[in-house]
């Protein structure tokens, strides 16, 4: 089986069902906005969400992760995570599992990272295709991430009155197999899926001016551009951007000691190369001086040196960063001038 | 994609966990630096190439990427050279003989020994770069018939701040050694060069083709001292130079090391001209004036 049906009306059984399995992480309204939370109440999920405030990643790679506890007399060091806990993510865009797949990329990457690891290995996910735009503000289709391209173990899309699943994983077979109210999609269903993607593609354009290999050769040529000190100007150092950014992984590291200043936990904290101190050594020199440089730093590490030690694109298209910029900085508007650069410099 | 019980297996262990250290022998080198003498439990080797660098642990105060001074061929123990500069070196300087720091690494790419051999060899000191330096000295010494002719320039503000004063004394009298200091503000006591590093490199007499230069210093030292270097005629990869940046993790992993594409911690800190002119404006060390 690879493709199964479930109709609208049985997901809450289904949902209840999930959640007995393992912690069920789902999207929420929250005000205006949208979260990845706990599940309590599976009717307070929700499935039709623009991107939410902070991606799944605040799950799989924790604000504040535990390294270790450590003893400083006598010195002793031991494990702060006796084990890690199945959880599922539920309802999660293409956009982010683009993003877990980069990060998977970043962490298998030699020397590897076992908090990381070991928090994915525990991890199912099922996602939910997107039939229209969240917002002017993504640049998914650019990016190729409108679209399932793997990295998750089912795939939910919207046929009307049921979900047509796509079974990718041993791991996802076993969440739906021996439900009754779960059946194998037929040749209707299939034709449906067919249809649905035939429409996605009238409403899905790409959102930058080129091709990504344009994009990348932009980025290429343009690394004193002007269009950085214009970013640069705007940019208020805040790191919001990339606090909620999928595939931003930057970090530092403390230490917190218990009241008996003998015992403590070593940390890591998420961290953001948009801090004015963040490439600064000990001797005062500040290797990433000015706003401008930070912010096409950000921006490289998506579109050129990734590429270069990955052959990815770090940038999801989620379109967080534009969405969440208090200065109104837009990724899409920062590519395309950088695309124009190009133009005008054939 | 590694295989994955290899994985799994690296899952179960932490390479953010340091090993114990104990430091046996502690000396202050000058008012700002202090030099401390570390073994590991079991006295096991840290089997570091000159260059490299340790992430040193105090718990409570985090941690913070420090050069490695020894040579490898100083066994059962390694030492460090700090100064004293914020809150983790102060702590780290009120720590003396038996007291336990924890370690992790050695990390990052030393210094391209195998390549060098049987080059001539010019090293150029600047300030705290004698530091990582003396690692690769002590070990030029010890394997002295690997090498050719070995010339050291140091270079310091004043002689007060001059480092490892005893052992650059007994270098100084090596006759294998042509050996060289300079001093930016003299003092009455003070017989050698005064003046800035780069005026000692037009006098050095060296073959270009057949010498390894390796320059270690503030990031404003590289920009004058490599450019007397090219005007020597020295290859650009036989230009060896160290890189200093923020450290986290020493992984490749947290940023704070990276420049441009490249992350110091892992692919550096011990780079060489070629690569360095290749960076677009992100490395003070190789910005052009």
């Amino acid at each position: 089986m690879k493709y199964a049906v479930i109709k609208k009306e049985d997901l809450n059984i289904w949902l209840e069902y999930l959640k007995k399995k393992a912690r069920l992480y789902a999207p929420k309204q929250k005000e205006n906005q949208f979260i990845f939370r706990p599940v309590k109440d599976v009717n307070e999920i929700t499935l039709k969400y623009i991107p939410t405030i902070l991606p799944p990643k605040k799950y799989y790679y924790p604000q504040k992760e535990k390294l270790f506890r450590f003893k400083v007399k006598p010195f002793k060091t031991s494990k702060a995570i006796k084990a890690f806990e199945e959880y599922i993510l539920f309802a999660v865009h293409t956009c982010d599992i683009a993003g877990i797949q980069c990060m998977d990329v970043v962490f298998r990457d030699s020397p590897e990272d076992p908090n990381y690891l070991n928090r994915k290995e525990k991890m199912t996910i099922i996602g939910i295709e997107c039939l229209e735009y969240c917002d002017k503000y993504a640049n998914c289709t650019s990016m190729g991430n409108h679209v399932p391209r793997g990295g998750y173990d089912l795939m939910m899309i919207d046929l009307g009155e049921k979900f047509i699943l796509h079974i990718n994983s041993e791991r996802g077979e076993k969440l739906i197999h021996g439900l009754a109210y779960i059946k194998e999609a037929d040749e209707k269903d299939m034709f449906n899926l067919e249809r649905v993607r035939e429409a996605k593609k009238k409403i899905f354009k790409e959102e930058f001016t080129g091709p990504l290999t344009k994009v990348y050769e932009a980025f290429d040529r343009h690394f004193t551009s002007a269009v950085w000190q214009d970013v640069g100007r705007r940019c208020v150092a805040c790191s919001n951007c990339t606090n909620v950014c999928p595939t931003c992984y930057c970090f530092d590291v403390i230490d917190e000691m218990k009241l008996s200043l003998n015992q403590g936990m070593r940390y890591r904290i998420w961290n953001s190369c948009q801090m004015d101190d963040f490439a600064k050594v000990a001797g005062g020199e500040d290797f990433r001086k000015g706003r401008d440089g930070r912010q096409r730093h950000r921006y490289y590490r998506k579109f050129k040196y990734s590429v270069d030690k990955y052959n990815r694109y770090f940038c999801t298209g989620c379109g967080r960063c534009t969405r969440t910029c208090m200065a109104e900085i837009s990724l899409i508007e920062t590519v395309n001038s950088l695309l124009a650069e190009e133009g005008e410099s054939r | 994609m590694i295989d994955r019980e290899i994985l799994l297996e690296k899952m179960k262990t932490s390479p953010y966990k340091p090993m114990r250290g104990k430091i046996i022998e502690t000396r202050m080198l000058t008012d700002k630096e202090k030099f401390f003498r570390i073994e590991l439990e079991g006295k096991i080797n840290l089997h570091h190439e000159p260059g490299q660098f340790v992430m040193v642990s105090i718990f409570g105060f985090t941690e913070a990427p420090i050069s490695v001074c020894s040579s490898p061929t100083d066994k059962g123990y390694f030492d460090l050279t700090v100064r004293n500069v914020g809150i983790f070196t102060d702590k780290l300087h009120k720590l003396g003989k038996g007291d336990v720091v924890g370690i992790r690494g050695p990390f990052g790419k030393g210094f391209p020994i195998d390549n060098m051999f049987g080059y001539d060899i010019l090293i150029v000191a600047g300030g705290l770069g004698i530091v990582p330096l003396r690692s690769l000295i002590r070990y030029i010494m010890y394997n002295k018939n690997d090498f050719g002719h070995v010339q050291i320039i140091i270079g310091c503000k004043t002689p007060q701040e001059l480092l490892f004063k005893e052992e650059t004394t007994e270098w100084m009298k090596r006759s294998e050694i042509k050996m060289n200091c300079t001093v930016d503000r003299a003092d009455p006591d003070w017989r050698g060069n005064v003046g800035l590093i780069t005026t000692l490199i037009p006098g050095v007499d060296i073959n270009p083709a057949r010498t390894y230069a390796v320059v270690v210093g503030p990031p404003i030292m590289y920009r004058f001292v490599i450019v007397e270097l090219l005007k020597k005629n020295i290859p650009d990869h036989q230009i060896i130079v160290s890189l200093e940046r923020r450290m986290r993790c020493g992984l490749g992993k947290c940023g704070h090391c990276q420049v441009e594409g490249v992350y110091v911690c892992q692919s550096g800190p011990v780079f060489d001209y070629s690569q360095l002119k290749n960076f677009k404006g992100e490395c003070h060390e190789s910005r052009t004036f």
